[in-house]
């Protein structure tokens, strides 16, 4: 019987259906505060109408494997939502570059942000 | 009724799991329209089409590998990827 589910130039490799797992990891960890708002910001962002939830998979397949063994699920969130966004004229790269050396100058923990703001 | 799922590839987003292209399965209920997602990824124009819930035997799928031929698996099908068997 032929099987087209294997591994094979053709399917994409987020397609993992029906492919043998390796090894899982079935430790549970809490999120972290930047994570949680990534998770936000995804829902402001489709709440507002700049892209939709298939936007986001699709860039995130797009990264391809190596960005799935090399970042974490909410960093590739993180730069799928930036894609989406930059697509989508929600802000263009010259503001998304200076807002982030503004944001850089902080600090480098949200500690170190929040006595700036005081001041 | 009897549907076969298209057995193409095209490298961009999809919503059909590739171990179910080129497969036999039968409609088990009319889901409604929905936007196609495949456009919606895009952020271009996307037109309600119909969504089918589709019901495969595991022996279809899976060959000899399963390890009950009463087993059968559902899958959620946008109705640009079907086509009559």
């Amino acid at each position: 019987m032929e099987n087209n589910f294997k591994k094979d130039a053709h399917v994409r490799w987020h397609d993992m259906g029906g492919r043998h797992a390796e090894n899982l990891t079935f430790t549970e960890h809490d999120f972290e505060l930047w994570e949680k708002r990534v998770d936000a910001l995804m829902v402001l962002a489709s709440n507002k109408g700049y892209f939709t939830v298939d936007g986001l998979r699709r860039v995130l397949e797009d990264m391809g494997e190596h960005a799935f063994d090399e970042m974490t699920y909410y960093e590739r969130w993180m730069a799928s939502i930036n894609q989406n966004l930059i697509e989508a004229g929600a802000y263009n790269l010259q503001e998304l570059g200076e807002k982030m050396a503004e944001v850089a100058q902080r600090g480098k923990t949200y500690g170190d942000c929040n006595i700036s703001v005081i001041e | 009724m009897k549907v076969r799922i298209k057995n193409i590839f095209p490298p961009g987003h999809v919503r059909t799991p590739s171990y179910l292209r080129g497969k036999v399965g039968e409609i088990e209920r009319d889901l409604g329209y929905f936007r196609n997602p495949e456009q919606l990824a895009y952020d271009l124009p996307a037109k309600k089409i119909k969504l089918y819930r589709i019901r495969f035997a595991m022996s279809e799928i899976w060959g000899d590998e399963i390890e009950s031929s009463a087993d059968t698996v559902d899958a959620e099908i946008y109705e640009h990827w079907i086509q009559k068997d």
